[in-house]
């Protein structure tokens, strides 16, 4: 049943392409974090000309299917606006800007959870908008939201099969292409399951200790 | 160039029934599943935990794809099965968001007052009665916003369903697509469109539970 030749023979074949997986990945997440805070940013601005528009586009992003968006990115976008993009370029963009707009909220939540006593600081000290956002409260609202960034990567990563949809040869289209030449899909498709376990399980493990390891020393300065 | 033009709706709602009927049954399946492991982690017996841990972390350590394509091509060939792609479909949304809905319940159950146990044990209350008159109702309300979330992530899961050819909204925007390459961009405004209303529904289906789940409770 189990042919470990087979393996043998695949093995090389689908580790040879974890690092296209790995750069879609982390691409797709540079671009999210980097679309994420101003996203956040204009959801909150006081300015409703600008927040209800976004609030709008991002909610709109985040209840469909990233399937879809891609889909537009490859078929569309070339029609109606003459722009053809490589698969792999176009796989970056739809990860990107879809998970931006849950990136947005880890913003959000990050900024939100900078205590008012800040604010009122900062205006107390005569910092300008310009200052008061870069030197106080961004540096503060980032880093707790580290660990939930860590899953989204991870999230991101296992979101790269999709991309076979448009032909990127990830994993899982490479396993596709093997299997269909020889008919043997077990093998194939229980290798790919086992890479994205042994790379995305140890990985998560580690940003849940990041994740303890901040609220103890976040309980250890409050203390103090 | 025509968007939006009428006469692609007919069979594209062909393709929609199938999307909710697999996201409605998927569901179901989700929150069994849900609800049996994130109950057994926390259970007294050892075996019990882990294998509810270990079920939730394969789960959760591969991706929906992935699993979808194991059922779907895989399974049939290991176990000599003849499998329907809607079979594989509900199967693979089901044990994935199951695995994700489990930690729902398991946190919800962990975080209902310490005091609500004690005070069912003063009333020599069973423990079935326990869970299903005291803990559950309350655990309940703080499941919603986290089920919510899970099935619009479910709902948007459905549509790779298109892959193992099954014939859902997808599958029929593509096969309108390839009739007439040149409708290409109304095809996809529709898609997006109509997955855009089905998730709005299905939010505001979990925002009337949890209005109702809060009723008399402050």
């Amino acid at each position: 049943m189990w042919d470990w030749e087979y393996v043998e023979y695949i093995l090389p074949r689908l580790l040879e392409v974890i690092p296209t997986a790995l750069a879609a990945a982390l691409a797709g997440f540079a671009l999210a974090c980097l679309l994420g805070l101003p996203i956040a940013l204009a959801r909150r601005s006081r300015s409703k000309w600008i927040a209800i528009p976004m609030t709008a586009v991002t909610e709109f992003i985040r209840s469909t299917p990233l399937l879809i968006q891609l889909f537009v990115l490859v078929f569309v976008f070339p029609l109606s606006f003459g722009l053809t993009l490589s698969p792999f370029v176009a796989g970056v963009i739809g990860l990107g800007v879809h998970y931006s707009t849950y990136l947005s909220e880890v913003y959000r939540s990050g900024i939100e959870a900078v205590p008012k006593g800040q604010w009122e600081a900062s205006v107390a000290l005569n910092f300008g908008k310009v200052h008061t956002w870069t030197r106080i409260v961004l540096p503060q609202s980032i880093p707790p939201t580290v660990p939930v960034m860590g899953n989204y990567l991870i999230t991101m990563f296992k979101e790269t099969p999709t991309l076979s949809a448009i032909t990127v040869a990830e994993l899982l289209m490479t396993a596709k292409i093997l299997g269909s030449a020889s008919f043997k899909y077990v093998e194939a498709f229980t290798l790919v399951g086992v890479i994205f376990f042994l790379l995305s399980y140890p990985s998560a493990l580690l940003v849940r200790m990041l994740e303890r390891w901040m609220q103890r020393s976040e309980r250890s300065t409050t203390i103090r | 160039m025509e968007w939006l033009s009428l006469d692609l709706l007919p069979p594209l709602l062909k393709g929609f029934k199938i999307t909710l009927l697999l996201t409605l049954v998927s569901i179901i399946v989700a929150l069994f599943c849900a609800f049996l492991s994130g109950l057994a982690r926390i259970s007294r017996f050892a075996w019990l935990r882990s294998l509810a841990a270990a079920y939730v972390e394969v789960f959760r350590g591969t991706s929906l794809l992935v699993q979808l394509f194991w059922i779907y091509f895989a399974l049939p060939m290991l176990l000599n099965i003849q499998l329907s792609a809607l079979t594989a479909a509900v199967l693979a949304l089901g044990l994935n968001y199951g695995a994700y809905g489990s930690e729902v319940v398991r946190s919800s159950v962990l975080s209902v007052p310490r005091g609500q146990i004690e005070a069912t044990i003063a009333l020599n209350m069973t423990a079935y009665q326990r869970m299903r008159r005291v803990i559950l109702p309350q655990a309940w309300s703080m499941m919603l916003p986290g089920f919510g979330n899970l099935q619009i992530e479910l709902l948007k899961g459905t549509s790779l369903v298109y892959l193992i050819t099954l014939a859902d909204l997808t599958y029929q925007g593509m096969m309108l697509r390839s009739y007439d390459l040149s409708r290409t961009g109304a095809v996809f405004a529709w898609l997006l469109i109509l997955y855009f209303i089905a998730a709005y529904v299905f939010t505001l289906i979990v925002r009337f539970a949890e209005k109702r789940a809060a009723a008399g409770r402050g």
